[in-house]
């Protein structure tokens, strides 16, 4: 059979890139590192010593570790203090997202209006950010908003004496926004595009108001849409990491940031793997949840209108 | 009434969207550092750029290993797609899907440190070879799901018809199947090629000390403050990034002009 000599390269991939590194995630989030385990023994001449389970006989405890098996890390991650991170972090999304979805909904609504030029202009306007380095869009934030950044010296030479502190958590936020919004413009656009000028016409011709003609045909049809934007723009917030480093100068450390430094600062593989996992079910519960509302995804193809 | 009021609800969208981008550029031509507002017009961190080693050997780093990494993942995505759309057992394909669609599910964060894991595990130094190697990974997926559409597009008879003739498979393949997915195939490269640039989360997590693409450079410039010289890169960057998007969208725009068509411009 052909396809299984032009499978194997990607069939590798799958093992090697997908499969295994998931497999040592979750191994390393079941296990610790202990001290190997070993006996105090007494010699025949009256000295201490310690055998390992192998043998072999030192005069000093072993300061070998090895993994094995516990649910320590996930303990661990039900202290006060990471759940009061991860509850942040969620929130930080959430409201991300809320936010999201106020400032894109009208602007999908504006842009596919009947009659509404420059259409296409706009629409790579609100998209071209996205193609600039995510970082790059943090860091035009942050020298606007630091302490020594641009609204503070205007400020400063407007005759303030103090600079305004306006990193933190609000920051955090607006840098998500921004990051994100286009995120949340494109699926909402392109379902809305969709969605035949002329049945609105015929609504208000037979006497429904705009705002009727809104909950009834245009809402309905945009849901697909909504959902959509929403998974793109929470997916990518409760786990943003950077975003916290740059604009929230390390006050508001989320779920990422923690993750990071277990692989940097605090060199604990075992319980950053044990938080990933965490996210990692979260995200995916996340988007099953929002899949099932999609009313597209039940194979119902039409979005019932009345 | 209502034209105004969409008029200006976008005025203020783009002013949101790009006052920073807009004022982050005019600063790059401050002669002065951030002390004081304005120091004069110059092109001083222009000049500064160029001659920072680190941000000269971050960029070619980036783009040596976005046309690899572009380069290797479409070879290994495409032949995988023409594979899963030749498998016969349905199952085993759905699962395969599924299964390659994980890293583009997963949150970036969760991938790079899996990588790390398996390159710790298999003993190997974190560097290039790691760097490249997780590029090529992450960018499969999105190359798969550019080519799949375009394979299940093409007739399925033609390249039996063409066997029939007497064309060895891969003659086929190459006359008859290639150059009908070639675009899917083309849009693949570029998919990875831009998502192998902009790269910060996972390359940050599989790359060794000395080794850094443009991200992770930006990140530890960033970090320590605001620097005229990053004002600079950022403007370079935008220009970049928007001479090519007119370039590509040019095309789109003078046939919109003709008849309405409904795409989206990327």
């Amino acid at each position: 059979m052909r396809s299984r000599g032009l499978l194997l390269p990607f069939g590798l991939w799958l093992v090697i890139f997908i499969l295994i590194p998931l497999g040592l995630v979750v191994y390393y989030g079941v296990t610790v590192e202990a001290p190997v385990p070993y006996t105090q023994i007494e010699l025949a001449d009256g000295t201490v010593a310690y055998q390992l389970e192998d043998g072999t006989v030192s005069q000093w405890p072993p300061h070998q570790t090895q993994a094995s098996f516990s649910l320590d890390n996930f303990r661990r991650l039900a202290d006060e203090m990471y759940l009061r991170l991860l509850w942040r972090s969620l929130y930080i999304a959430f409201v991300t997202t809320v936010i999201c979805l106020l400032l894109g909904y009208p602007i999908s609504m504006i842009l596919t209006s009947k009659g509404f030029k420059h259409r296409n202009l706009l629409l790579m306007l609100i998209i071209l950010p996205m193609w600039m380095n995510f970082l790059l869009r943090t860091y035009a934030w942050m020298s606007l908003l630091e302490k020594t950044g641009l609204i503070n010296q205007l400020l400063m030479a407007l005759g303030r004496e103090r600079p305004i502190i306006f990193l933190g958590e609000g920051a955090v936020i607006l840098g998500m926004v921004y990051n994100f919004l286009p995120f949340m413009v494109l699926p909402l656009y392109s379902v809305m595009e969709k969605i035949d000028h002329s049945q609105l016409d015929a609504a208000a011709d037979l006497g429904a108001n705009p705002r009727k003609a809104f909950w009834r045909i245009t809402l309905p049809f945009s849901l697909p849409g909504v959902l959509e934007g929403i998974t793109m723009v929470f997916v990518p917030s409760v786990t943003a990491f950077v975003i916290s480093q740059l604009l929230g100068s390390g006050k508001v450390p989320l779920v990422g940031d923690i993750i990071h430094q277990q692989f940097t600062r605090a060199n604990d593989w075992h319980f950053g793997a044990a938080m990933s996992l965490l996210v990692m079910v979260i995200v995916l519960a996340f988007m099953y949840a929002i899949n099932r509302a999609d009313p597209e995804e039940k194979g119902q193809k039409e979005v019932r209108i009345w | 009434m209502m034209r105004l009021l969409k008029r200006s609800y976008m005025s203020l969208i783009m002013l949101f969207l790009y006052a920073p981008i807009v004022l982050l550029i005019v600063f790059s031509f401050n002669a002065g550092r951030s002390r004081g507002l304005w120091g004069g017009f110059s092109l001083h961190w222009y000049a500064e750029l160029l001659r920072d080693q680190q941000i000269l050997t971050a960029l070619r780093n980036t783009l040596v290993i976005g046309l690899s990494a572009a380069a290797i993942s479409t070879v290994i995505g495409g032949l995988g797609a023409i594979g899963l759309y030749q498998l016969r057992r349905k199952g085993l394909r759905q699962a395969m899907l599924s299964l390659a669609n994980l890293p583009m599910l997963n949150s970036e964060i969760v991938t790079g440190v899996s990588l790390l894991m398996l390159y710790a595990a298999m003993r190997m130094e974190l560097g290039f070879v790691t760097l490249l190697l997780s590029h090529v990974a992450f960018c499969i997926p999105y190359v798969v799901l550019s080519v799949l559409p375009k394979l299940r597009q093409l007739d399925p008879h033609l390249a039996e018809a063409a066997q029939d003739l007497g064309a060895t498979p891969f003659k086929a393949f190459c006359r008859v199947i290639l150059p009908d997915i070639m675009p899917g195939v083309f849009s693949g490269f570029l998919l990875a090629f831009t998502l192998s640039i902009d790269d910060f989360v996972i390359s940050l997590f599989t790359t060794g000390p000395g080794v850094t693409n443009l991200s992770i450079t930006i990140f530890s410039m960033a970090r320590r403050g605001i620097s005229p010289k990053l004002n600079a890169l950022s403007a370079v960057i935008f220009v970049v990034v928007l001479t090519l998007l007119i370039i590509i969208n040019l095309p789109n725009f003078k046939q919109q002009n003709k008849k309405t068509r409904k795409e989206i411009p990327i």
